[in-house]
């Protein structure tokens, strides 16, 4: 599956200043493989040595939060938009 | 308007932004988030440089605002954005206490802060000031709407370009209060989660100072203040327990943040302070991952009349568990009703209004208390943020209404007896 992935600031270094990156994958976890191939080194700012999603990291898919779908393995379809967003804003 | 940008001057105290998480440090830029486990950046002072220069009697010397605290905060300039922000009143709330049954509570009254009545005057002072220095000619913000009331007038009052995104179901005083100031208002479709993020994705497209996004390391610090001023107002001591309202989390952390600096720097003696926080039922993932013991936030969809502090992915959440479980405090939350009464026990006790978020604090004290979680004999210290003229409709159809009468004695005296009246069966109606 063909999606757009936003790209946030502090990730920008290693995607070469795009702030997106288009990738493949049928699941969250595909994504992270293909934007790693894509990007390498962007693996593992984003996810801890046990491969889980950093708490500080926040995915969406069209702009629903994937803690309210099926977290990593939640399905992606061609033309998805996933944004990676830094969880500490606000308040 | 646009601002050199300054280095540092020689009395500046705060030296670099430090990652929360992992310790990497960074120069004292725009920047929210490390670039390496995304984790908070937070400023870091030169501790050396505070014990030598501060002193209560070189605060007291100071002005009477936030800006007293000046060495504690992140803002190189001798100058900074004064518009009399903080020095609320500690007000000793004796008649709340006794409905109560607490010997020594006080309510820190930040309904009463200047200039837009809410906490966020402090955060938006420092963040504003720093914004200059920094060069920004445009500031922003994400807000349930305080925020943007506090970012529009203060942004007004320095000459600042101004942009706020709101939620737009909000309340119509707070929308009010930050249009007269004539800011760009972008009311967005979604809840504040969704506003936070789509400001996290705008935050470095236009260059713009968003406060409580690139710029939140040095706007949060000025929560701190909250918890130098009670420290001082009691006459330079920490009280033994606090009550604050949770939304994100930050104002609770940086109050405990404030206290300890005090310590640290010899100001006040130490001391074991308990930390409690308080949510709605309506947006509680703080509470409930205390509640269930958790390390994480399980973000939720809010749904409360509690709007200033619906935020279900809160970002400081996770510290915000632990300070309460280490200084063995409590996060409760209660429900809407429970909300509204909370506004209105504190205004008939002690003569203040506040909104939502202050209703669910006095809610959550009442709930404390009844399960025997406040010591009557311990000083407790309640945080009333907000200001609850801003929102009407909470408590609209709650409250009572104006007995209408004729210009004429006999109608003044018809509807007086008539109010006692209905006074006493509603007496005898509790009685029974």
């Amino acid at each position: 599956m063909a999606v757009k992935v936003l790209i946030p600031t502090p990730l920008q270094k290693l995607t070469k200043d795009q702030a997106t990156v288009e990738c493949n994958g049928g699941t969250i976890a595909e994504l992270l493989e293909s934007l790693e191939e894509n990007c390498p080194g962007i693996k593992g700012r984003l996810c801890d040595e046990e491969g889980s999603l950093r708490r500080f990291v926040n995915f969406y898919v069209n702009s629903e939060d994937i803690r309210f779908l099926d977290g990593i393995d939640t399905p992606l379809n061609d033309g998805d938009e996933v944004s990676i967003i830094p969880a500490i804003a606000g308040g | 308007m646009t601002a050199t940008q300054l280095k540092p001057k020689s009395t500046a105290t705060f030296r670099a932004l430090k990652c929360k998480e992992c310790g990497e440090e960074y120069e004292l830029k725009a920047m929210h988030v490390c670039e390496y486990c995304f984790g908070p950046l937070e400023v870091a002072y030169d501790h050396n440089a505070l014990h030598r220069t501060v002193t209560r009697e070189s605060i007291q010397a100071g002005p009477n605002s936030i800006w007293r605290y000046r060495p504690f905060l992140p803002v190189a300039t001798d100058t900074p954005i004064d518009v009399g922000t903080g020095m609320t009143p500690l007000v000793q709330a004796n008649r709340l206490a006794r409905r109560l049954g607490l010997n020594k509570l006080y309510i820190k009254n930040d309904a009463v802060n200047m200039p837009t009545l809410s906490f966020k005057d402090r955060v938006v002072s420092v963040a504003l000031t720093r914004a200059r220095e920094l060069g920004f000619s445009t500031v922003s913000c994400a807000s349930t709407g305080n925020l943007a009331n506090s970012t529009a007038a203060i942004a007004a009052h320095a000459g600042l370009d101004c942009c706020v995104f709101i939620p737009a179901d909000l309340e119509a005083g707070k929308v009010m209060g930050t249009l007269i100031y004539s800011p760009t208002v972008m009311a967005v479709h979604g809840n504040y989660d969704q506003v936070n993020r789509l400001c996290s994705e705008v935050a470095n497209t236009h260059g713009w100072g968003f406060v409580n996004i690139n710029l939140r390391p040095y706007y949060s610090e000025g929560s701190k203040t909250l918890g130098y001023e009670v420290a001082e107002q009691l006459g330079w001591q920490l009280p033994d327990h606090i009550v604050a309202p949770l939304a994100s989390g930050s104002l609770f952390t940086k109050i405990y943040k404030g206290f300890r600096e005090f310590v640290d720097v010899g100001l006040v003696d130490d001391k074991s302070v308990r930390f409690s926080g308080a949510q709605a039922d309506g947006c509680s993932p703080i509470a409930q991952a205390f509640r269930d013991n958790r390390d994480f936030i399980a973000p939720v969809k809010p749904n409360t009349i509690a709007k200033s502090i619906a935020i279900g992915n809160p970002a400081d959440g996770v510290y915000a568990v632990d300070i309460a479980r280490k200084t063995d405090g409590t996060i409760e939350s209660v429900s809407d009703a429970e909300i509204i009464d909370g506004i209105k026990l504190l205004a008939e006790t002690e003569g203040i209004f506040t909104e939502t978020a202050g209703g669910t604090t006095i809610a959550v004290l009442k709930k404390l208390v009844e399960a025997g979680k406040v010591d009557p004999d311990e000083t407790t210290v309640v945080y009333i943020t907000g200001n609850g003229l801003k929102t009407q409709e909470a408590v609209q159809g709650y409250v009572g209404e104006p007995l209408t009468i004729e210009p004429k004695l006999d109608s003044f005296e018809h509807a007086l007896e008539r109010s006692r009246t209905l006074d006493r069966l509603e007496w005898q109606q509790v009685l029974v």
